[in-house]
């Protein structure tokens, strides 16, 4: 059933769609969010100033952007999807010209006062263009190579893209995120299969070959996978964050040493404290508790938007959630792998609580589209 | 956009059963970070909390404050003061040579400072602070601070150094401290932290070394609170250390001063010994030198002059020097003869001018001879074939057997480097050591301290000392450690014949002050203070028959190198005697006229505990003494600091 075909009387209109939003949802975000704040105000030595205020100005501003984004009827998004796809691509193309290195990799472009991310901008128009795709194809479609070969395309060339810059983390999270989507879409499932096997197979491969004839990596190919895969193996160098953030985790114990007591961040022991790895602040300070309350609330806001999705009878709104839902879910999960130690260190940000403007406000619009689905969902 | 009819149910069932797997693979994937998360903050929080207090807690020592060391009088000889110094971190100040020149701006730095700070920043860690400038004044240390964002790296200090404030009076007896060096460390089996610690100083000769263990005491631990940058943060707890313990030392620095002031200009050593407890009241070696110079770090050039001064101002002379006693050494033959029952002290022996033995001719000093000498007179006037026909008699064995007796070749117990045991040689010795046999020649030679006979000015003090007493005088240097009294030095009873020791004294007593005595122009009138003694010159060449023939060169005609050692040995009061005093002028020409008035001079200044009424000298050397006096109250020792900062 298309839009134009469900009766649109019972779709709110006009200032009365505020009352239909997911409010669970947005208190949810609120409260990860306030979680952020705190741990901020930690890291600065208990201060709003540089980071807290910063940042709730910037959440302010992103649940406004959600809002209106919200309000926009779900079908306009619908139709600007594959326009949002072509102007993140050309985004992305021109960053690798244009852009403004930062932390060792290309990631910034300036427009004019706006300072933007095209790599961030990617994840949502990414899942926007495959939700669009995944609507429009009939379902008898989706499973034909030449249809699955078009979605392959999609997601790998702004995934090479973003590995040239270089940024590992959100090249795999684009991967992951869309392939999430494929399979949603109900691609069928010999296809992923062989892709996940090809792929194990191609690793156990490269790792055999060492030290043999056969060889299919250079030497120092390989001791590069080794520091990347154990950090630990160099202490001071590489693994040097990773160390310090295990330590700081672990020694929060039950209930952690208390808020603005943590030593590891305190001493700056950690790095990257306020950003990538401001989680092992919060566990460090809050302890098991803390941590643990702040992954429920991950899972409950994955499962709010897993539920709105199932409820909504519109495939590009139940993907387009879905898909939201994923990424989000990506996000934190890597991030908390990687400071846990069960990831290699990838530069990605914990969700709505790392310092930084311009992943909250991409975040927080990719929840605005889950409450547009949300509220103009067929009733 | 009009588009076709889709199939929304079977989508929908798609969707969810897809979801279903999804959601499945990522609550597995929430669980698994739970799990983590119990596994390190629960089962391991133990380990990783002990892992960041290791990260963040570093203990730091804390120097004891080294203990003091005192005259017997509670003037302060070795003194601790506050230091302000200028450390420099290599890696905090990133260009050395910027940073050092603006420094130079602020405090005095010359560039041989400079120099020597940035050869040892370059040496060692990048992280290690180096001691740029030492002993700066509270506003050049205000200064630093004030400039201090202009300066990075560069940390005012303040901390406790060791300063002399007599100089070079007391380096021999109370040596210096130095930074520890490698080689120290290599020598000494320590195991004490503090040592670790850069540029530590310890005490490298003297009393600072001999009693380091006591001065130094145990170091205090700071815990502190450090970051990632190993910047202290804050205190969290802080223990104290125990500091030294203060030594007091035998010596009387007044007097210690004025022999230092009396034996000025010479190559020499001079010792004070009390008879009651055996202690030492003053141990004197010309020249000193600068004990500070050492605690700062010795300039080359400073190291240079000191090594090469042919006095050797690094000899402590008084214990480490080592001399033929010359005629001082008559006594023991003399009581060595006694006591065997082979001389009767009236006996007379004829001095013609020379004696043979063995076919050689040994000569008395005196070419014409003494005629008939008995004890006394020999003794009085220093006759030395009389000690050429008894020393036959008693044999070197004997001989020695008494200069041991009487503290000669054996090592006194003093807690200062180095101390000499000088020789009291036998015939085992020699057989030993020289693989000869002994011949009587050298009993000959022996017996006027002459030949193989070695003896510090300390032993001779100490020989005298209990020929005056009677009793096993041993010196002592260490008054009292924190208070507690040390075992005196007094001694019991040498178990020698006292009627005859009373005859050496009178003899001694007639050197001094019988007209034809040979100490007798270095004289003391006051008669209840008179000083007895005896004289000694010993040669340092040999005297060829060919220059006797042709008559011996006098001392004045020869180099500095090849005159005679002057010695002399003494005690007073003489009826009652209070102190023992050995003098040693190296090359100083004859006893009687380079020691004795030296020895006299020190005797009356220990007797009256101060400069002496003019009424207790000759009249016919009053106006000079005044003289001398008056230079001397006015001397400052050299490295001495003005009594304002000490």
């Amino acid at each position: 059933m298309s839009y134009l075909e469900y009766n649109a009387k019972y779709v709110p209109t006009g200032p009365r769609k505020i009352l239909y939003l997911n409010w669970a949802l947005v208190i949810l975000l609120t409260a990860v969010a306030s979680a952020g704040f705190l741990m901020l105000y930690s890291v600065a030595g208990g201060s709003a100033e540089p980071w807290m205020d910063a940042q709730m100005k910037r959440f302010a501003v992103g649940m406004v952007a959600m809002v209106i984004v919200g309000m926009i009827p779900i079908w306009f998004w619908r139709n600007v999807a594959a326009l949002g796809y072509v102007v993140a691509l050309v985004l992305l193309v021109m960053v690798e010209f244009f852009g403004e290195v930062g932390m060792g990799a290309q990631r910034w472009i300036d427009i004019g006062p706006l300072r933007l991310q095209p790599s961030e901008l990617m994840k949502i128009a990414l899942v926007m263009i495959l939700a669009a795709y995944y609507d429009w194809l009939p379902m008898n479609k989706v499973s034909r190579p030449i249809w699955v070969l078009l979605p392959v395309a999609i997601i790998l060339i702004p995934t090479a893209l973003v590995l040239k810059q270089p940024d590992l983390g959100t090249s795999l999270l684009l991967l992951m995120g869309g392939g999430a989507i494929m399979w949603l879409a109900g691609v069928h499932w010999a296809y992923f299969l062989t892709v996940i096997s090809a792929g194990v197979g191609v690793i156990v491969a490269v790792f055999q070959s060492r030290g043999t004839s056969w060889q299919l990596l250079k030497d120092y190919q390989f001791r590069r996978i080794d520091t990347f895969l154990d950090p630990a193996a160099d202490p001071l160098g590489a693994g040097y964050h990773i160390t310090q953030a295990k330590i700081a985790l672990g020694s929060g114990g039950w209930t952690g040493r208390g808020f603005m007591q943590g030593t590891q961040s305190r001493l700056n022991f950690l790095p990257e404290k306020h950003t990538d790895f401001i989680f092992t602040t919060l566990a460090e300070e809050f302890g098991f508790v803390g941590a643990f309350a702040l992954l429920v609330l991950y899972a409950l806001i994955i499962g709010f938007c897993v539920a709105s999705a199932l409820r909504n009878r519109d495939r590009f709104a139940s993907l387009l959630t879905l898909g939201i839902a994923v990424t989000f879910f990506l996000f934190f999960a890597v991030n908390m792998a990687m400071v846990m130690g069960l990831a290699p260190v990838v530069g990605v940000p914990l969700p709505l609580v790392s310092y930084g403007g311009s992943a909250m406000l991409i975040l927080l619009l990719g929840f605005g589209l889950v409450q547009s689905a949300h509220v103009h969902r067929p009733r | 956009m009009r588009r076709p009819t889709r199939d929304t149910a079977e989508s929908n069932r798609k969707i969810a059963r897809r979801t279903l797997v999804l959601g499945g693979i990522q609550l597995g994937v929430v669980g698994a970070l739970g799990l983590r998360m119990r596994s390190m903050q629960i089962e391991q929080a133990d380990q990783y909390r002990l892992l960041a207090d290791e990260n963040r807690i570093n203990i730091r020592l804390l120097p004891p404050a080294r203990g003091l060391i005192f005259d017997r009088t509670g003037v302060p000889l070795a003194d601790n003061e506050q230091n302000y110094r200028i450390v420099m971190v290599r890696e905090d100040a990133g260009d050395i040579d910027d940073i050092l020149s603006r420094l130079r701006r602020l405090v005095p730095l010359s560039p041989e400072d400079m120099e020597r700070a940035k050869e040892e920043m370059m040496r060692r860690s990048p992280f290690v602070p180096v001691t740029v400038a030492d002993r700066l004044s509270w506003e050049d240390i205000a200064r630093v601070t004030v400039n201090a964002p202009a300066l990075p790296g560069v940390i005012p200090e303040v901390g406790l150094s060791r300063v002399y404030p007599l100089g070079a009076d007391f380096s021999h007896v109370v040596g210096y401290v130095g930074p520890v060096s490698d080689y120290d460390l290599s020598r000494i089996d320590d195991q004490d932290p503090l040592l670790q610690i850069p540029r530590f100083q310890i005490g490298k000769t003297g009393i600072e070394n001999k009693l380091e263990h006591t001065l130094r005491g145990s170091a205090g631990t700071r815990r502190i609170e450090v970051n990632a940058l190993g910047r202290v943060m804050r205190e969290l707890d802080r223990q104290e250390g125990i500091p030294g313990k203060n030594i007091q030392l035998t010596i009387d620095a007044r007097l210690q001063s004025y022999v230092e002031g009396r034996l000025e200009g010479e190559s020499a050593g001079a010792v004070v010994i009390d008879l009651e407890n055996g202690d030492l009241r003053a141990v004197g070696s010309a020249p000193g030198f600068d004990p500070n110079l050492f605690v700062r770090g010795i300039s080359v050039r400073d190291w240079n002059a000191l090594n090469e001064n042919i006095y050797r101002p690094l000899a402590a002379k008084a214990y480490q020097g080592t001399y033929p006693p010359g005629s001082t050494f008559k006594m023991v033959t003399a009581l060595a003869a006694i006591e065997e029952g082979l001389l009767d002290p009236e006996e007379t022996v004829f001095c013609r001018g020379y004696t043979e033995v063995a076919g050689t001719r040994f000569h008395c000093w005196k070419r014409a001879g003494h005629g008939n000498v008995n004890l006394h007179e020999s003794l009085k006037q220093s006759c030395d074939c009389y000690y050429y026909e008894i020393c036959q008699r008693v044999g070197i064995d004997k001989i020695a057997e008494m200069a041991r007796r009487l503290g000669l070749g054996i090592e006194h117990d003093l807690p200062l480097s180095a101390v000499s045991a000088g020789l009291a040689p036998d015939k085992d010795w020699k057989a030993r050591v020289r693989g000869e046999d002994w011949r009587i020649g050298d009993t000959v030679n022996a017996s006027i301290g002459q030949g193989y006979v070695l003896t510090s000015p300390l032993q001779l003090a100490v020989m005298t000392a209990r020929i005056a007493s009677g009793r096993s005088i041993s010196p002592r240097l260490v008054l009292a450690i924190d208070g507690i009294e040390q075992p005196s030095g007094a001694g019991e009873s040498l178990g020698l014949n006292e009627n005859y020791l009373r005859r050496i004294r009178q003899a001694m007593d007639a050197v001094g002050n019988h007209s034809r005595g040979t100490a007798y122009g270095s004289r003391i009138v006051e008669a209840e203070m008179r000083m007895a003694g005896k004289t000694g010159t010993s040669q340092v060449r040999r005297i060829t028959a060919e220059e006797r023939a042709r008559g011996v060169t006098r001392n004045e005609d020869l180099p500095w190198e090849r005159r005679d050692h002057a010695l002399f040995v003494g005690f007073a009061p003489a009826d009652n005697p209070r102190f023992a005093i050995s003098v040693v002028v190296e090359h100083g020409g004859g006893g009687s006229s380079a020691a004795a008035p030296i020895a006299r001079d020190i005797m009356l200044q220990a007797l009256y505990d101060g400069p002496p009424p003019l009424s207790a000298y000759p009249s016919n050397v009053r106006g000079r003494i005044r003289a001398q006096q008056e230079q001397l109250e006015s001397r400052v020792p050299p490295g001495a600091v003005p009594a304002d900062r000490a």
